[in-house]
């Protein structure tokens, strides 16, 4: 790790403006992901900002009948809150099939959306990658890129997004709630805040320099049979080959979104409509224009495979 | 200021400054004068307790809860496997809770409660879990063990307070210490001689189950 300079924030306008004086500053919370690549060297801020003290711990109703998840609230106390076991049961699900037990315990709601890719290439320093040094190229296009994404990706990155619990989030349409240098909030819908990597493979979300979240909201239940189904080389502590979220009505409507094979949890709205017709029909919307590595072309066939067995799962 | 018992000489001591110092023999003095100029890294101070006692530690900032733990406190139960979170060998108990202490600074638990293999039992007087490890042989090196009974532990603690988990079938449902739930709550332990089957006896036998 590079030498850095560590100050407990005592408030979150005490955090913002830390972050606003000094350019390679970094928020830590639960730090799982931040610490693993700073060890690396892929992360070296020269200052280290505790927020744990800030106390976005809680988890609230909303006037508008939803739930106000605090950035802090670890993933084991999201999974296990009993209102969103009852009424959003495919949050819980996707935080459960994440990571580890010891890791889930540290985990907060803020650090699982913005922890970074596991490409291999991201990792290994000795390769080139765009998203750790601009300009350097993709060591994972022509390399072993089984994991990799097969939409949404760019010539520049072809790297995928690997949270659980941001695919049921952006499922359940959820919004994120920031404050700026000035203390000035703002919130982002969660469709908004992943960006894709296009030529700038670096810039990962809509945050701008210095932005802390402070909570993510969950709209009011929306009924329905909620599942999270997710395929992987071993059955726990694995990332996502594919997942499929799910939230399906009595009718065999609903919502229905992707993990594992973008650079942003994949949800097409329009596909959704397709969901009475059967797995191939919305698979074959939500995965146009598709271009899969000579690695990974498999993942098509496995998305429209999970949401059948997920749909089925729904209809028993 | 650095006491002698704070440089005890270890081997792993003796191998870095003689690497160190081959390195330095190496460099010559105009290309040396820079690295000498660099500032010392930035110290914070903590104060934890650490198996009931109250522990007062100075630090480099960038020091894990597992270094803290192993190198200036020399309580070595705690291991240090694969030291990015992936092997779990660094588990002890946060305020109730297991962690990956490889994957937490130091500096970040001010006033934590830390359990360490050391504060679960003694020799002479073990915890129910070290003695169902011994009872059902649940291991065989030993390196992973420390960090197999703190989760173990841990995780049978989760299980009561009605955490579920991805084996548990129904979300609302008390969960119970069933094989499939303790193989789930465990993956974050790996064990490379593959203790598995008896690590999950031990628990079994534990939890008053069946593994």
């Amino acid at each position: 790790m590079k030498p850095f300079t560590y100050e407990r924030a005592g408030s979150p306008a005490e955090a913002v403006s830390a972050a606003a004086r000094i350019q390679s500053a970094k928020f830590i919370a639960g730090g799982t992901n931040l610490l693993d690549l700073m060890k690396l060297q892929i992360e070296a801020p020269t200052h280290v900002i505790d927020v744990n003290g800030l106390g976005f711990d809680a988890i609230e109703p909303t006037p508008e009948g939803g739930l106000r998840i605090g950035a802090l609230v670890r993933n084991t106390d999201l999974a296990a809150d009993r209102r969103v076991r009852r009424d959003y049961g495919v949050l819980a699900r996707a935080l459960l099939a994440g990571a580890s037990g010891q890791l889930r315990n540290k985990a907060t709601t803020a650090g699982n959306l913005l922890q970074r890719t596991r490409c291999p290439y991201f990792y290994d320093t000795n390769q080139p990658c765009n998203k750790r040094l601009p300009g350097s190229g993709c060591a994972a296009i022509g390399g072993v890129s089984r994991q990799l994404a097969v939409i949404g990706a760019s010539d520049a990155c072809i790297a995928t997004h690997p949270s659980d619990m941001a695919v049921a989030m952006r499922l359940l349409d959820a919004r994120i709630e920031t404050i700026d240098a000035n203390g000035q909030a703002r919130t982002l819908a969660i469709a908004d805040f992943h960006r894709l990597p296009g030529s700038t493979p670096q810039v990962e979300t809509a945050l701008e320099r210095g932005e802390l979240i402070t909570a993510v909201t969950l709209p009011k239940p929306i009924g329905g049979t909620h599942l999270y189904h997710k395929v992987r080389d071993r059955a726990s502590y694995a990332f996502a080959l594919v997942s499929v979220a799910a939230v399906v009505q009595r009718d065999g409507s609903g919502r229905l979104a992707v993990g594992g094979i973008a650079p942003r949890p994949w949800r097409v709205e329009a596909a959704e409509g397709a969901m009475p017709r059967g797995a191939k029909a919305v698979a074959a919307g939500l995965l146009a224009g598709a271009k899969p590595t000579h690695d990974n072309g498999f993942k098509l066939t496995l998305v429209e495979r999970t949401i059948g067995a997920v749909m089925a799962e729904a209809r028993s | 200021m650095k006491t002698i018992s704070d440089l005890e000489l270890s081997r792993r001591g003796l191998l870095a400054a003689g690497a160190a110092g081959v390195a330095i023999a190496a460099v010559p003095p105009a290309e040396a004068q820079p690295l000498a100029a660099q500032p010392s890294p930035a110290q914070a101070s903590v104060e934890f307790a650490v198996n009931g006692k109250r522990r007062e530690l100075q630090l480099d900032t960038r020091t894990t809860l597992l270094d803290a733990l192993r190198e200036h406190l020399h309580l070595t139960g705690t291991k240090k496997g694969c030291d990015h979170g992936q092997c779990g060998a660094c588990t002890v108990i946060v305020n109730g809770r297991r962690i990956n202490s490889c994957l937490s600074l130091a500096v970040m638990h001010q006033d934590d409660s830390i359990t360490t293999i050391e504060g679960l039992g003694t020799p002479e007087d073990l915890h129910p879990m070290q003695a169902a490890f011994i009872r059902h042989d649940g291991f065989q090196c030993g390196y992973c063990t420390p960090g197999q009974i703190c989760s173990a532990v841990a995780a049978l603690d989760e299980i009561k307070a009605g955490i579920p988990s991805h084996a548990s079938k129904s979300l609302t449902a008390r969960p119970r210490p069933t094989n499939d739930e303790m193989r789930e709550r465990m993956s974050g332990n790996l064990c490379r001689c593959g203790a598995y089957s008896n690590i999950m006896e031990a628990m079994a036998d534990v939890a008053g189950s069946k593994a």
